[in-house]
């Protein structure tokens, strides 16, 4: 396990996202239902961002195609993605949100 | 009989034929299921052909709607080669090219578009249309440092070709007959800001001109403009639309009018035969009229659309149109639909980089556009969908959050 803290995590209102990379792997981390997800930033269709879309109904949004991700899951919700992002275990300390790379499913 | 277990053909493996063929399997059909392409490619979405898959940058396997294997593993059976040359609707039958009758419970039309040809092109070496893999490929190898090229027609797929070709060391003209570049397509304002960045990134453009002619003997040399002038190049591309592939339904006697007419649930007017994907001529009930769509996203969502209709769903396709281009490191989005002379209004400035406008047409919001700023334009979709009342001060200031000013216009509307 390696915990990673993700800097200003903790500042991230409802449904908001920040993107960054952490040995140089793309993390995206958000807050919803005041809790806070972490998974790829990569979309499994085309390349492009997640955190540059939009967090809604407990999914990420791709803001290429559209495509949907379930934030707690990972799973693909319609076309044209079909293969599910990775999801990384989150934990909060000190106030502070850190994110393991190590433990992801997916 | 149930709908689950009848045998459905698809003609047309294209990308609106692999996403209806998977979606037929994903909402539980289980009988006999062909999917029948005339090119020797899975169904494939063609934006990168012009994009990644031209520069080199993304591999020809990215474009695949599903992996190959996919097809054997549900049991689509994949007849690729093979085109139809008609159809026999009243036994419900079509004969394939090899001779071959074959029988259909439902039949679903993606027959898809091809490009409009300019008329009197020789056919010598170094002249090019891009529509297929095929045709990517042959205009990849051409692409070479130090090369010059002109592109005939200033629509999205001349342009974006013009800015793959700049990346590959190409030097690019963009020859178009009309006052305007994306003439067709966008608000002259909107035109105008890619006009700017084109002519930024050194592209030439000869507007307001038309290509006469395609000189060389084997391979091409150059072209006449129609004001006498000729401009060199080793290279020639040809985009100047494309054409819907109706015929096989006309001959079938399906109503067709610039697209093969479909219902809001993608029927044709013959018994047990739909279409979907740019082959279409369909109503759409957001924007009040008929549309034939040239796009990614129709090609997908329609094909989803009908296909869960054929098996026995009863759900109208009705999506405001969306679209998206990749040009000179821009992503432009856009919602809706405006005429060349609507009313545009700037929310920041395209010359920076990132930017919207909007376009109202008889004082309603009905197109927008996102230039590098993709995950806002959800909120001019969004009032576009509701027909919300929302002014141009309002919207372009750039003070409040567009969430927000979209957020209060909805809940208004």
């Amino acid at each position: 396990m390696a915990w990673h803290v993700v800097p200003g995590a903790e500042a991230l209102g409802e449904d908001e996202i920040v993107g960054l990379k952490i040995d140089g792997v793309d993390v995206a981390v958000c807050r919803h239902d005041g809790a806070y997800h972490a998974f790829q930033n990569v979309c499994t269709h085309q390349y492009a961002l997640l955190s540059d879309g939009f967090v809604e109904d407990g999914c990420i949004e791709c803001p290429l195609h559209q495509a949907r991700f379930d934030i707690k899951t990972g799973q693909p919700q319609c076309a044209p993605a079909s293969v599910p992002i990775r999801i990384f275990p989150v934990k909060v300390e000190d106030g502070r949100v850190y994110v393991d790379l190590d433990g992801g499913k997916g | 009989m149930s709908a689950l277990t009848e045998k459905i053909v698809i003609v047309g493996a294209g990308q609106a034929g692999g996403r209806a063929a998977e979606a037929l399997r994903l909402a539980g059909h289980t009988g006999p299921l062909t999917l029948i392409g005339e090119e020797n490619e899975p169904p494939y979405e063609r934006p990168a052909l012009s994009k990644g898959v031209l520069l080199g940058t993304e591999a020809e396997s990215s474009t695949h709607v599903l992996p190959r294997a996919a097809y054997a593993e549900r049991n689509i059976t994949l007849r690729l080669g093979t085109w139809v040359e008609a159809i026999a609707p009243a036994a419900q039958r079509l004969l394939l090219s090899d001779g071959e009758w074959m029988a259909y419970d439902k039949l679903l039309l993606c027959t898809g578009s091809r490009v409009r040809p300019l008329h009197g092109v020789p056919d010598i070496a170094g002249v090019h249309y891009l529509r297929t893999l095929a045709d990517c490929r042959r205009l990849k190898a051409d692409l070479q440092p130090g090369a010059q090229m002109i592109i005939v027609g200033g629509g999205f797929i001349g342009l974006e070709i013009a800015s793959t070709a700049l990346k590959r060391g190409v030097t690019v003209s963009v020859v178009e007959r009309q006052p305007f570049l994306l003439e067709r397509v966008v608000p002259r304002a909107i035109a105008a800001a890619v006009q700017d960045l084109h002519r930024s990134r050194g592209v030439t453009l000869h507007l307001n001109t038309a290509a006469v002619e395609i000189l060389g003997d084997r391979r091409v040399t150059g072209i006449r403009l129609a004001d006498g002038r000729v401009l060199p190049a080793g290279i020639v591309l040809i985009g100047i639309g494309i054409l819907p592939n109706t015929e096989l339904a006309e001959a079938a006697g399906a109503a067709s009018d610039d697209g093969v007419i479909v219902d809001e649930f993608g029927r044709t007017t013959l018994p047990n035969v739909y279409a979907a994907g740019d082959v279409t001529s369909h109503p759409n009930p957001i924007l009040g009229r008929r549309l034939r769509l040239e796009s990614w996203q129709n090609a997908q969502n329609q094909a989803i659309t009908v296909a869960r209709n054929m098996l026995g769903g009863n759900v109208p396709y009705a999506e405001v149109p969306w679209f998206w281009s990749d040009q000179l490191d821009t992503n432009i989005q856009m919602v809706g639909a405006a005429s060349p002379d609507a009313e545009v209004h700037w929310r920041g400035d395209p010359a920076s980089g990132r930017a919207m406008a909007f376009a109202w047409e008889d004082g309603r919001l009905r197109y927008a556009v996102a230039f590098n700023n993709g995950a806002e334009l959800r909120f001019a979709r969004k009032l576009i969908e509701r027909g919300a009342d929302v002014s141009p001060d309002l919207l372009c200031n750039p003070g409040r959050k567009l969430k927000d000013i979209a957020g209060a216009a909805i809940q208004a509307a």
